[in-house]
């Protein structure tokens, strides 16, 4: 399986510093393997909205629950190897004579920027808000994709 | 815009499951508001991810439920790579104080927050009652 974690450095590249952590990285998911796919500890970055990630061949996959957030609220942006969400929650005002018992949903604004664990196309980008949940799916860059190798 | 807070992100609150499920999977508690007017109490809820066919609101002796299943389609497809947030079932439940108009509950649901509105019963209109002299 592979399963990358970056330990609440999503900003920082997969790539050349990694690659000496490679080794550790691979008993620490053997270590973690135990507990599934459970996020790990805290919250990732600690930079609201959650996000997951999942990829296949062809394309990376990001989620987002984003209740209450409307599609003209929110702003995406993709550069080479980075998608931003950002944007506002706002929560309606009520009566004036509304006394509130429990308020526990937040609003304001949000800024997040997700590293892609690589290259990407960004003319092949498809986002969609549903039910409150942003999926944004991005194509892989044409020399990032798995290649087939025939053996001679 | 520049006025309004940055938002925090915060855990979702993993719930013990109330009853011994049937259906294996994390547990959650969804945030909530409640005010209440002098007409009715309103909840809002959030739950993303839940579609309005898997909303689940029940109301039975003062025990307000309300159960949402997020849908299969939100799964994203693939290996996952990282991982911030879980899915799964929301359950929370509430017991109501006022006595609450049940023919005239309002649900509405729309982009994953569910709005339920529970009028409360009317009064009866104080009357007053003139005292006689005997």
């Amino acid at each position: 399986m592979i399963y990358r974690t970056l330990y609440g450095a999503p900003s920082q590249r997969f790539g050349s510093h990694f690659s000496d952590l490679e080794g550790m990285r691979r008993q620490m998911e053997h270590l973690f393997e135990s507990f599934g796919d459970r996020p790990l500890g805290r919250i990732g970055a600690g930079v609201f909205p959650a996000v997951n990630i999942t990829e296949d061949a062809d394309a990376y996959y990001v989620s987002a629950e984003l209740p209450g957030v409307k599609s003209a609220d929110l702003d995406l942006n993709v550069t080479a190897n980075q998608l931003t969400v950002a944007g506002e929650r706002t929560i309606s005002e009520e009566a004036a004579d509304a006394r509130y018992h429990r308020r526990e949903r937040e609003a304001g604004r949000f800024s997040r920027a997700v590293a892609l664990p690589g290259d990407i196309d960004p003319e092949q980008v498809k986002a969609r808000l549903v039910d409150g949940v942003l999926s944004v799916t991005i194509a892989k860059a044409e020399k990032a994709k798995p290649r087939q190798i025939t053996i001679q | 815009m520049s006025d309004s807070k940055e938002l925090k992100i915060r855990e979702k609150q993993a719930l013990a499951a109330p009853a011994e499920q049937t259906k294996p999977g994390p547990v959650f508690a969804p945030s909530v508001d409640i005010f209440e007017t002098e007409k009715a109490i309103t909840l809002l809820v959030d739950m993303p991810g839940v579609k309005v066919d898997d909303l689940d609101v029940d109301l039975r002796d003062d025990t307000l439920t309300l159960t949402g299943d997020v849908h299969r389609e939100m799964a994203t497809p693939g290996e996952k790579v990282y991982v911030e947030y879980e899915t799964g079932r929301y359950y929370r439940q509430f017991s109501l104080s006022e006595v609450v108009a049940q023919e005239k509950i309002d649900a509405k649901f729309g982009d994953g927050v569910l709005r339920l509105t529970l009028p409360k019963v009317e009064k009866a209109t104080p009357r007053r009652i003139a005292v006689q002299a005997g």
